[in-house]
């Protein structure tokens, strides 16, 4: 105990002092009193609203000034919105400031380990009053009382008080009220409560923020986050940081395959598709073909499929699968220019050329017309006893042109080692908590908003014609709601004591 | 039929329900209003019908899970969509309160909604998933984020209509507030009206229309005489706006929708939105992120005007609840919220750039 008093202390200290470097008009002298009067004060949640003000405009500059970008970029957008003359200085002003990496800045990150301060602040100030207020039982309520309560209802019943205790009481526990009872004069008072927790909604609600904010730094102190550009049939045992700065892994990562699959016989891209292997200490460990929304994870760090490109000047290897017309198969690897034989024949195939998106102009010529992998095609003649036989394409994406005019065929199946996959590398500790913080703040949240905290007081008192029933209650929230559920259970009661039994 | 006939229907009955609303504001006949409701429905149920088979057909071409296969992969689906929600919360409300001088109100976002996807020439194709759309959580995202927004829509509708009631006086800050504010919102709307009459041939992408014609038939045209007179004209708009907005206070005062009302269904709407678009917006669209691009939180455009959105309705929350702040204050709250729900929705999405532009992730 003696900690956290001395903990609230330190808080009131240094939320005095920072009330008065803010510029708020605070008495110089340390008086008890005054730091009480401000730590009581609503000023936490002023500031809290002036941190929320803060945070929202500086924001909404790191959207416009585009993030880590190149200069020119940002240059180009602040001459447009300033004029051009002015652009270069106000750039070389906002650098300074930190604007390019805005949301990482000094002073950003102290702006939102303010705020979480004054959450702090502001919940240590409030959770022991609302605290008494969960855990306070309910209590009869006085005869003045009763009159200013929120919902008020009364009718008188046929019976005597005794029996109609006993019906009320059954009616009230069918709508989910656990009720106590006491004696008073004339009669008997029932009352009962539910969901006083939900006072708390708003205060898991907050600590989860907290939460969340501490896995942030979780993940920033314990974590990385780096990129490696793979390309197939490479190993690598370490990542990349930004700045180049290697990260070492603790195993090999190996790309076996990429390969991006398109739409029917479009350009629109539906899948990559990179397929690693990690090998620990020389074994192969897993396997795993990954794709964007399904990364691999192998201890703590985790391989996302990102980009993708064409490895400069590599020397790929052509994967073919000849398959003669009696049925003969033989998968074949070669580079360009090499040569093989269709099995069981004496024709040999030639690679003499290679386009990466083979694509016909409108007089039916071919063209490149990317520099991706976007429908990669072999020229391939085929020649017998040394005599030219044919020549023509072989589109990987297009079976149809694999069948060579005397019944042989000849399968297109990669042109391997010449793409790199692009894997965004990250280990990050801290996302357990962030999601704990988000299951938390989501159930605050549910609770915060639509549990209430329904109290009901029910007068038991006996009268000429029989007992006359007072219904009091309060909900913090929706109270339309309980009032609706009240009248319910009301004419309920009328009609099976009401009338004239 | 085919999806995009049952949409014609569904826009042309929200506009003509628009229009029946606000004739019945004017003329308070019951059968006004009780056709201004008929036609919303059939409205409705005509877009309910278009949203299921498009479904069906992006389901059949798309080669993927019917989860997957949502139409709400697109700045088109989704504004639909937004539309939708939209119109089925005006229904509850106009349900629950007995009341149609709501629709007045809400009807015109959404036909604004709808006449937006074809001033700004918006694709309407069925376009198959980009990979990194392919996911369960764009569901879940998606659907939520939206509830969310059309809350906010409503929160909105209903916060200005609490401040045309409440004020009169011409020199009050909250009179001039949404006097202004209006005006400039009809005019940017008119605006872009007539930059998509003078380019229509040119224009191919909303992207484009904002990006290289905006306002360039009024505001920013090459003539000069056409530039000053569209700034004359509008400032001469805002200012009979000004002049004259206490108008509306009085038409709208013959209804019977008490300033108090408005005030409570305001706080309902968003008491809703806030832990639906916490949710769905900001937590599944975090956890989405993690999973696709191995961060939950990037501070791109959009993620960063989704937490701007939230801070203003968390300052809602806070200065009613705490500080107890009501009526006039905590509506321009509401009406400042959705401007940045606009922006955080259409605003990143066609003048900045991230994660979020739709179909360029790569």
């Amino acid at each position: 105990m003696g900690e956290v008093k001395a903990l609230v202390c330190f808080f009131k200290k240094y939320y005095h002092i920072k009330l008065n470097f803010r510029g708020v008009n605070v008495e110089k002298q340390k008086n008890q009193t005054i730091v009480d009067r401000i730590w009581n004060s609503f000023s936490s949640i002023t500031l809290a609203v002036v941190f929320f003000t803060l945070i929202s405009l500086t924001s909404m500059i790191g959207t416009v000034i585009e993030q880590n970008a190149e200069p020119e970029k940002n240059l180009k957008v602040i001459g447009k919105l300033f004029g051009e003359s002015l652009a270069p200085t106000l750039y070389n002003i906002f650098e300074r400031l930190g604007f390019m990496d805005m949301y990482h800045s000094w002073w950003f990150v102290t702006l939102l380990l303010l705020f979480a301060a004054n959450l702090v602040i502001c919940s240590i100030d409030r959770l022991p009053k609302i605290w008494k207020l969960v855990k306070e039982p309910i209590n009869p309520l006085s005869e003045e009382h009763f009159k200013g309560v929120g919902i008020k209802r009364e009718i008188v019943l046929r019976g005597k008080t005794e029996k109609v205790r006993g019906v009320v009481g059954t009616a009230i526990k069918n709508a989910g009220f656990n009720f106590s009872e006491a004696k008073e004069a004339n009669g008997y008072q029932l009352y009962s409560q539910k969901g006083s927790y939900s006072r708390l909604g708003v205060y898991i609600t907050h600590f989860s923020i907290l939460v969340i904010l501490l896995g942030a730094i979780i993940g920033i102190f314990f974590g990385f986050k780096g990129f490696l550009n793979l390309p197939e049939g490479a190993i690598s045992s370490v990542a990349y940081y930004r700045s180049g700065i290697e990260q070492p892994l603790g195993f090999s990562i190996r790309c076996d395959n990429f390969l991006v699959d398109f739409y029917g016989g479009s350009d629109m891209p539906k899948a990559y598709k990179s397929w690693l292997t990690i090998i620990k200490d020389g074994k192969e460990v897993i396997k795993k073909t990954i794709e964007v929304n399904d990364p691999l994870t192998y201890e703590g760090i985790t391989f996302y499929q990102s980009s993708y490109g064409m490895v400069p000047d590599a020397q790929g290897i052509f994967m073919l699968k000849a398959i003669s017309k009696d049925g003969k198969r033989e998968t074949i690897n070669l580079k360009h220019n090499e040569s093989f034989t269709i099995p069981g024949t004496s024709i040999t195939g030639k690679i003499i050329n290679f386009s990466p998106a083979l694509g016909m102009d409108q007089t039916g010529r071919p063209f490149t017309y990317a520099d991706m992998m976007n429908n990669p095609a072999i020229y391939i003649e085929f020649s017998e006893g040394g005599k030219q036989k044919y020549a023509g394409w072989l589109l990987k994406r297009y079976p149809e042109t694999w069948a060579l005019p005397d019944g042989h065929i000849v399968e297109f199946m990669d042109y391997w080692g010449i793409e790199y996959t692009g894997l965004q590398v990250r280990k990050d500790p801290g996302v357990w908590v962030v999601y704990l913080g988000c299951i938390t703040i989501s159930i605050g949240l549910f609770i915060a908003f639509f549990v209430s905290h329904r109290r009901l007081w029910v007068r038991l008192i006996e009268d000429k014609n029989g007992t006359r029933v007072t219904v009091g209650a309060t909900a913090n929230k929706n109270r339309q709601a309980f009032e609706r559920k009240i009248d319910k259970i009301i004419a309920l009661l009328s009609k099976s004591q009401g009338g004239g039994k | 039929m085919s999806s995009s006939i049952l949409f014609g229907i569904s826009t042309m009955a929200y506009i003509l329900a628009m229009i029946i609303y606000i004739a019945y504001l004017a003329f308070r006949k019951s059968q006004v209003g009780i056709t201004a409701t008929t036609v919303t429905v059939v409205g409705f149920v005509s877009q309910t019908m278009a949203i299921i088979l498009r479904w069906k057909e992006f389901y059949e071409i798309g080669q993927m899970g019917i989860l997957r296969a949502a139409p709400l992969t697109n700045l088109y689906e989704s504004l639909i969509f937004f539309v939708w929600c939209l119109i089925l919360g005006y229904l509850i409300i106009e349900f629950k309160y007995k009341n149609r001088s709501f629709g007045a109100f809400i009807t015109p976002v959404a036909g604004l909604a709808l006449a937006f996807i074809d001033i700004s020439g918006m694709s309407k194709d069925i376009q198959p998933l980009v990979p990194a759309l392919q996911s369960n959580w764009l569901l879940a995202h998606v659907i939520m984020s939206f509830i969310g927004y059309a809350t906010f829509a409503i929160s909105f509708s209903t916060g200005l209509m609490y401040l045309i009631q409440t004020t009169d006086k011409r020199n009050e800050p909250s009179y001039i507030f949404w006097t202004v504010t209006t005006g400039i919102f009809i005019i940017i709307l008119l605006a872009m009206g007539i930059d998509y009459l003078s380019f229509r041939v040119a224009i191919r992408s909303p992207e484009m229309l904002i990006k290289s014609y905006l306002f360039k038939a009024s505001f920013f045209s090459q003539s000069s005489l056409v530039s000053a007179l569209s700034w004359l004209v509008s400032l001469a708009f805002i200012f009979m706006l000004w002049r004259y907005g206490y108008v509306l206070k009085r038409i709208m005062s013959a209804f019977s929708i008490s300033p108090d009302t408005l005030d409570e269904v305001t706080y309902k709407s968003i008491a809703i939105g806030f832990p639906v678009f916490t949710l769905g917006g900001l937590i599944f669209g975090a956890i989405w992120a993690d999973q696709a691009w191995g961060v939950y939180w990037s501070w791109d455009p959009k993620e960063t005007w989704s937490l701007i959105t939230w801070f203003v309705y968390a300052f809602y929350l806070h200065s009613r609840l705490m500080r107890g702040w009501k009526g006039k204050k905590v509506a321009i709250v509401a009406v400042v919220g959705f401007v940045a729900v606009i922006f955080t929705y259409l605003g990143v999405n066609l003048l900045l750039s991230g994660l979020h532009a739709y179909g360029s992730i790569g």
